[in-house]
């Protein structure tokens, strides 16, 4: 696994990305981009090099899951490893995600062990 | 109005001064049930002058401070989680500065410990989403107020909305994205599922 890569990390809340990146840099990822919602990284990857998106669902003026439509939809983007991390916890929103391609999900709040688990996974996937 | 003409709000007296004068046409041929239905008709415009008055006392003294109040409280709640969360991640971070200088087990009890710190602040964001849901009920609360308020409080004719306005506010709610129709903020204790389950939902799709 290249923890090297340049990961992107998206959420409206400016503590979550403060913990997200304290979390990446423990599992020794030290290239943490972020944005507070999905037209900004949409900006972003678009403009950059990522190897890795985790993104929250519940922002504006572009959700978490029309950003992920948007990375797909993509053809530079495309197999870009995206997870999600919401507290967005209904079946429906699952399936809405996996169906948009998603490579994993995440509900808040969550452990360090899970986004250490879910991130291998997805990386050795990718 | 459909038409976008503003009429006054209906007033109780005027609507029972129209029927009695309607019902006077009739020259006393009225039957039994008509003789009711007048009644009725009283009756329903003596509950609307109470109504029309209680609402009227409702006014800007009540609800229409105490609503506003609220919304700036729970504001306020979520400022200073947010600025109290970061001062724990501020010390958070000088401890893994330390944690680099120390050895062995200690070390990586610190390691722990700073991790399980973490992992709890992620409450802030938890709850300040749960009080945005509370405050959007509230403002909502207050809107439908004003407008019965509007409707009913006061004797000016009613502010009508264009029929162009609603149009567009309808279309605003049918454009509305997937991801933003599926986002409804974190779940009462039970109504959500676990990462568990849907560990597993995901698996089924493989």
């Amino acid at each position: 696994m290249d923890k090297t890569m340049n990961v992107l990390i998206v959420d409206d809340y400016k503590t979550m990305l403060r913990i997200i990146r304290n979390l990446l840099k423990q599992l020794d990822f030290n290239n943490v981009d972020e944005a507070s919602d999905g037209a900004e990284a949409l900006s972003k990857l678009r403009g950059g090099n990522f190897g890795l998106v985790i993104s929250d669902w519940n922002m504006a003026p572009m959700t978490g899951l029309d950003l992920l439509k948007e990375v797909r939809a993509d053809q530079r983007l495309a197999r870009t490893p995206f997870i999600m991390i919401t507290a967005e916890s209904k079946t429906e929103n699952v399936i809405a995600a996996k169906a948009a391609g998603v490579s994993n999900y995440i509900v808040k709040p969550f452990n360090a062990e899970t986004l250490r688990e879910k991130i291998e996974k997805v990386l050795v996937h990718a | 109005m459909p038409d976008g003409t503003s009429h006054p709000a209906p007033d109780a007296d005027r609507i029972e001064a129209a029927v009695r004068q309607v019902l006077g046409s009739l020259n006393g041929d009225l039957t039994v049930k008509e003789a009711a239905l007048l009644g009725e008709l009283e009756a329903l415009g003596r509950t609307v002058s109470r109504a029309k008055a209680e609402i009227a006392a409702l006014g800007g003294q009540q609800l229409g401070e105490h609503i506003p109040a609220a919304s700036d409280e729970l504001d306020a709640v979520v400022s200073h989680t947010a600025t109290a969360t970061n001062e724990i991640l501020d010390v958070c971070e000088g401890l893994e500065r330390l944690q680099g200088t120390l050895d062995g087990a200690v070390a990586e009890a610190l390691g722990t410990a700073v991790t399980r710190i973490y992992e709890a602040c992620s409450f802030q964001d938890i709850t300040g989403q749960r009080i945005g849901k509370v405050v959007a009920a509230l403002k909502t609360i207050e809107a439908r107020i004003n407008a019965v308020q509007s409707d009913f409080g006061t004797d000016q004719p009613r502010a009508v909305v264009p029929a162009p306005a609603v149009v567009i506010a309808a279309a605003a709610v049918a454009a509305r994205t997937e991801g933003e129709r599926l986002a409804n903020g974190p779940a009462l204790p039970g109504a959500g599922v676990s990462q568990d389950e849907i560990d597993r939902l995901l698996a089924s799709f493989d």
